[in-house]
């Protein structure tokens, strides 16, 4: 049936016009230029890396840069340019999927509470407030010492801790449309409740979860490069920004670039998924620096 | 010669476009504010009339620019004038009273020091004077007890009230020009016509030249020296009132006036086809030669400009207003009377029905009942025949809209039994309800951009009831679709719409579509004219008017709009505070013996004629909760009996030509009390 | 509004014993416990069977929460696992220092914050907004301990202006503390300081749209009284929540920041209990953070009530 790819069609070019009214501002572009960057190199980069990730050799232990090693060496001669480029790898997949997992939670818990409200409502937000009360980092580090610092604790641990934040801005925005007359209309012409939260709800409290979304994952990598600089996440060899700081901190007296590289490679991921976040927020109409961090 | 207050000259204001283009919403205006003048300027939404209004006090709002012009106060272009200047122009020598005060007052601020910072600001006078001067103030524009009055929060005072206070606000400064944006919007019948008392009497008393702005030629009637039409940006029309009203010589003040309902002229109105296009579609031409019933090819082509005539002292933006100079047809104006085919069977019977907004306690839960001596809504007995119109008439908390919920089932009654078709009981439980009845009953709301999902296309939005109740699919899903859509005349072509992309009228019919999908035998319509333009409100009341005779279907119709209610009704039913008050055929409600409240209902109605004045007969107290015994009207009843109103329900009494009226008064003597005024 | 007031506090210890819930439920279910990571490869037979005698493990889990439970309430937080120090003797100095690191930052972070936002807002789109609100993203989204190491490389390090990481014991007063926590006191509120600063930046903007802030300028309200008397209260309400759940989750931030700098506070402990697995300790944290975050939220909802009008009247009416 035509319908179907009609529709198809239709969702196709509306994320086309998304990202077109986000690159049509400088920091949006901006944003998502650094953005596919990132993720093509970290797709691409294990193809054309100039040396040995894990090739350790005393005889080159903290060299400058130079032509053979561009960001020189770090305290066991292992290349820094080479661990700079794969060292966003782990980084992306484990914070992508991450948020992923927070905004599928996040968002049914929240349409769920807003739609039921009453008792159960505030109970659940009651336990959602209790666990936004005890530091992120202390729960993280507890489970991740207990469980092991594998991605697959990692990635459901941080999806779990990163979705509450969804969960309120999920219920708040379903608050606000069940309230409105569509959804009273709806209701009288005798619709489920499942047809009333797929058709009537969702398409109008999705672009608030996608944005809440989109910040999450920002944050979660902000959380996740800080576990691993504290020796919780990425388990050596593997490279790995926040480990790489972590581990040439120590030295940078001597050797600044063992440190700047990563710094590098990190700040400029973080700061192009903000500025994407943002641009997407715009272009959907939606102001998220209203929202609180947590 | 009169003195001029504010001359403007040759005015446009304009925003620029994503594409980089100048649009105007105002273009060329110019105008003379007189000494002692009251001018209203009336307009559709959109028309630029509040942009006028704020141009006047040299404010333009952010986003839009002064494109060329000036607004002259005194020989000065407040357009021009620094800041600095203009903070002692402001509230000193113009004033503004606002829209919705209820927004315009600061939330945090008590009401005492929003005033005496604009006497401080604005006079010389010590503290003590200005305390004195704040109580004069609030005194002046009638509000109890000023001294407790000033230690409040705006939000601690109703809709009227808060008005009020703008008012005195604005005083405060002894301006030269009052500027007023639709002052009376949004504010209950009585109330309004209360307000526009007090302005009157403000205009006459102060000598203040004032500017009215409004949709509502009714309020602009009752208020106005002269009237400036607005349409699309322009002035069309301007001159004395009674010239413009009476004897309008621009075709779109003609229709607007033709398409107001009137109770003076009951039965549905004429409509104006079309909408005001958007600002910028226009590049040449007259602004309004699509629908104009009098254009010809030149005015597509040429561009009128506004032409003085002597004869009525009026200008006018038309090349054809001498076809309309001689064309005084409109008040033998021929309306369509409608005539329904009312079956003899009852169709919905509500018998006993109270409602309560209380919450349950825990014990109640138990055992399912609910615990309210006084509940919001109570004792409501009416029956509906098959192919009625039945109007519910009341102001806001007179529970009209609590009922209907209650027959769509949205809300549980407390007592009572809602039968449809004689038979057959509708549960309170919504979801216990047959899914035929459920279909049977739709819903229109009051304002379309609530009602339709805005994400979803005019399609989707049509498809819902005919997937839920008929489960039609794919090609005949669609046929259907496109035929229901023609039936409000809405080309196929609006299918793949968003209501974004659709104006006020336009969403309206959508959703009357969607109600009539479902083939339903009632709808219920609540308040469904009163978010539209005038010259929209006629067009969909036609247009619900053609579906029922097509279909036989029952409308039980709220509105808060007596003129509207007489125009499209069979019978009326007249509600105060959750009570009915009065019941009958709507061509008796509106004749005397009426209920006292109907009388102050219909006294405070304002028509579009200087000459037709309201008549305030009761105090516009609001009350928040109905009283706990005898007559639900007694607080504001200006026919009092004395403790009888206040112990007894009253009976209900049935007159002559066959309303019911529920009152201790009896008919014969109400009859009388009322002819005499 | 007395009334409102009990509830809030209620609904705050509710929170609490919900978190110390989470917390024992959590460390119970999680496997092992703090005998067999105490002892390891030694764990079985007798010494298994004392560890579990010494720290009391042999009875029924809800026992050992009630008696750990009253415990805290009488503000003892039992044995660390080594059993040798009292939990509130380790605590007690370090939860000083953090304290001071983190009023430092909050001090000094919130009016820096109002300031920007207040700024941005009023000249909106103009070159003060566009050049404090992109730093504002910049140093929103930079983790802490990378500009802390960059604090240390270019100040400590290369320019030698302060001292990079903190050597002082423990238990140092407070003045002799000070001059070491200029740097992580940076660190830490530059977060918090953008975030806020965005915040307050939209809530003015947002007021400066309104209604009411029209007519004050039709009433000829001169420029910076209508800022003051009409804006600024109605802006900073709504904003009064958001700041507290932002110093909330700084709570996080000074954790790493306190690794970085070798600051004596709560981080140190915070990683060095988890990776020696002491759970006791692990759950003392947990409760203290917790009890931190609920006040703030306390404070910040309390501090909303009294200052908006809607909600007094009503407590009034009532």
């Amino acid at each position: 049936m035509n319908n179907k790819k009609e529709k198809q069609k239709n969702i196709l070019q509306k994320i086309l016009e998304i990202l077109k009214t986000m690159a049509s501002k400088p920091s949006g572009l901006i944003g998502l230029t650094i953005l596919v960057f990132h993720v093509v190199l970290a797709i691409t980069s294990p193809l054309y890396v100039p040396h040995d990730y894990k090739a350790i050799d005393p005889t080159l232990m903290l060299t400058p840069p130079s032509s053979e090693f561009w960001f020189g060496t770090d305290s066991l001669g292992r290349d820094v340019f080479t661990r700079t480029i794969l060292g966003g790898r782990t980084a992306l997949t484990v914070t992508f999927f991450g948020s992923l997992i927070a905004l599928l939670w996040g968002g049914a818990l929240g349409i769920f509470c807003g739609l039921v409200g009453g008792k159960t409502d505030d109970i659940v937000m009651r336990i959602i407030d209790a666990f936004l009360s005890i530091p992120w980092i202390l729960a993280m580090l507890l489970i991740v010492s207990l469980l092991g610092t594998t991605t697959l604790v990692l990635i459901p641990a941080l999806g779990f801790f990163y979705g509450k934040g969804i969960v309120r801005v999920a219920r708040a925005a379903t608050h606000d449309v069940i309230a409105k007359d569509f959804i009273v209309s709806a209701r009288a012409r005798g619709h489920s409740n499942f047809s009333i939260i797929w058709n009537e709800i969702l398409p109008n409290v999705r672009d608030a979860i996608m944005v809440e979304g989109a910040m999450r994952w920002s944050w979660m990598l902000l959380g996740f490069s800080s576990l691993s600089f504290l020796g919780f996440g990425v388990s050596p060899p593997t490279p790995d920004w926040g480990l790489m700081i972590s581990n040439a901190r120590g030295l940078m007296s001597f050797a600044y670039w063992a440190v700047l590289a990563p710094i590098f490679g990190l700040s400029t991921l973080i700061i192009g998924i903000n500025l994407t976040a943002d641009a997407f927020a715009k272009a959907l109409g939606i102001d998220r620096s209203t929202k609180a961090p947590v | 010669m009169k003195t001029s207050v504010q001359e403007i000259k040759d005015l446009t204001i304009g925003f620029q476009s994503q594409k980089g283009e100048q649009i105007s919403i105002l273009k060329n205006i110019s105008t003379t504010i007189n000494k002692g003048e009251t001018v209203g300027i009336v307009g559709e939404s959109g028309s630029g009339k509040s942009t006028l209004a704020l141009a006047m006090m040299g404010y333009v709002k952010h986003g839009l620019f002064t494109i060329s012009g000036q607004c002259m106060f005194h020989s000065n272009n407040l357009l021009e004038m620094k800041n600095k200047e203009l903070e002692t122009i402001r509230g000193r020598k113009i004033a503004m009273i606002p829209q919705n005060a209820g927004q315009s007052l600061t939330p945090n601020l008590k009401i005492g020091y929003q005033i005496d910072e604009a006497l401080k600001l604005h006079t010389d006078l010590k503290k003590e004077d200005r305390d004195k001067k704040i109580s004069e103030l609030l005194n002046k524009v009638r509000l109890p007890s000023p001294d407790t009055m000033a230690q409040r929060y705006p939000h601690e005072l109703s809709g009227g009230q808060q008005q009020r206070v703008a008012v005195a606000m604005a005083l405060a400064g002894s301006p030269e020009l009052l500027l007023l944006d639709e002052p009376t919007t949004g504010l209950d019948v009585t109330t309004q016509a209360h307000v526009l008392e007090l302005l009157n009497f403000i205009a006459k008393d102060t000598d203040t030249s004032m500017v009215y702005v409004s949709h509502d030629l009714g309020a602009i009637a009752q208020v106005s020296d002269r009237v400036i039409v607005m349409y699309s940006g322009e002035i069309v029309l301007d001159g004395p009132v009674r010239s413009i009203l009476k004897n309008p010589i621009h075709p779109y003040t003609y229709g607007l006036l033709k398409s107001i309902p009137k109770l003076t002229l009951p039965g549905l109105p004429n409509s104006m086809s079309g909408s005001q296009p958007q600002p910028g579609s226009i590049k040449s031409g007259c602004s309004f030669y699509e629908r104009c019933e009098f254009s010809d090819d030149n005015c597509k082509i040429k561009t009128p400009t506004l032409e003085y005539i002597n004869d009525l002292n009026t200008y006018v933006r038309c090349f054809k207003h001498k076809e309309l100079t001689n064309q005084n047809d409109l008040n033998s104006q021929t309306v369509k009377s409608i005539e329904n085919k009312i079956l003899k069977n009852e169709i919905l019977d509500l018998s006993n029905v109270s409602i309560s907004y209380a919450k349950q306690k825990f014990l109640e839960q138990l055992f399912n009942k609910i615990e309210d001596n006084n509940p919001t809504v109570k004792d409501i007995d009416i029956n509906i025949n098959k192919g009625e119109t039945l109007a519910l008439v009341g102001e806001s908390g007179s529970g009209k809209s609590t009922i209907l919920k209650s027959i769509a089932g949205l809300l549980k009654t407390k007592d009572g039994i809602i039968k449809f078709e004689k038979d057959k009981v509708l549960s309170n439980d919504l979801k216990e309800r047959d899914n035929s009845y459920l279909r049977a009953i739709q819903l229109i709301f009051q304002n379309p951009d609530e009602s339709l999902n805005p994400n979803h296309t005019v399609e989707e939005i049509i498809s819902q009831p005919l997937r839920l109740y008929f489960g039609l699919k794919g090609q005949e899903l669609k046929n259907k679709i496109i035929e229901v859509l023609d039936k409000v005349r809405l080309g196929e072509f609006y299918l793949t719409r968003y209501p974004r992309q659709l104006s006020g009228g336009e969403k309206q019919r959508v959703a009357v579509a969607r109600a009539f999908a479902a083939k339903p035998d009632i709808i219920l319509c609540d308040e469904v004219t009163s978010a539209l333009d005038v010259s929209v409100q006629a067009a969909v009341l036609n247009l619900l008017q053609e579906l029922k005779e097509d279909f036989g279907t029952t409308y039980v119709f709220v509105s808060h709009d007596l003129a509207v209610v007489r125009a499209i009704s069979d019978r009326v039913a007249v509600l105060y505070q959750g009570r009915l008050c009065e019941i009958g055929p709507s061509k008796n409600v509106y004749k005397f013996p009426s209920h006292p409240y109907t009388e102050v209902l219909l006294g405070a109605v304002l028509e579009p004629d200087p000459d037709i004045k309201p008549k305030l007969v009761a105090e516009d107290i609001v009350e928040e909760k109905p009283p706990e015994n005898g007559c639900s009207f007694q607080g504001r009843c200006p026919r009092i009996l004395g403790d009888i109103c206040k112990n007894e329900v009253p009976p209900w009494q049935t007159s002559e030509s066959g309303n019911l009226i529920r009152c201790h008064i009896k008919i014969d003597d109400l009859k009388n009390q009322q002819s005499l005024n | 509004m007395f009334f409102l007031v009990i509830k809030r506090i209620l609904l705050g210890l509710i929170t609490l014993f919900i978190v110390s819930l989470i917390t024992f439920v959590g460390v119970e279910i999680l496997p092992g416990d703090a005998c067999t990571t105490y002892l390891e490869r030694e764990a079985y037979g007798a010494a298994l069977e004392a560890c579990y005698e010494r720290l009391g493990l042999n009875v029924p889990a809800y026992e050992r929460y009630i008696s750990w439970a009253a415990g805290v309430l009488q503000g003892d937080f039992g044995y660390s696992l080594s059993g040798d120090m009292k939990i509130n003797d380790v605590l007690g100095p370090r939860v000083k220092n953090s304290m001071v690191l983190a009023s430092a930052s909050i001090l000094i972070g919130i009016p820096i914050a109002l300031l920007l936002g207040i700024i941005t807002a009023l000249w909106r789109d103009k070159m003060p907004d566009i050049i404090i609100s992109t730093i504002a993203i910049f140093s929103m989204t930079i983790p802490e301990f990378v500009s802390a190491t960059l604090l240390i490389l270019i100040v400590a390090i290369w320019l030698e202006w302060l001292p990079g990481i903190v050597i002082v014991p423990t238990g140092v007063s407070v003045y002799e503390l000070l001059p070491n926590i200029i740097l992580p006191v940076i660190a830490i509120s530059m977060i918090m300081t953008a975030h806020m600063a965005r915040m307050v930046r939209s809530s003015v903007i947002q007021v400066m749209a309104s209604d009411y802030v029209q007519m004050a300028i039709l009433k000829g309200v001169p420029y910076w009284k209508m800022v003051f008397k009409h804006v600024l209260p109605n802006a900073l309400l709504p904003a009064i929540n958001v700041v507290a759940l932002t110093i909330a989750w700084l709570l996080g931030g000074v954790v790493v920041t306190e690794v970085v700098f070798n600051y004596p506070g709560l981080g140190r402990l915070v990683i060095e209990s988890i990776s020696n697995r002491d759970l006791p300790v692990v759950q003392a944290l947990a409760i203290i953070l917790a009890s931190i975050y609920v006040s703030i939220n306390l404070i910040a909802d309390l501090m909303t009530l009294m200052l908006n009008p809607r909600l007094k009247s009503l407590q009034i009416k009532k």
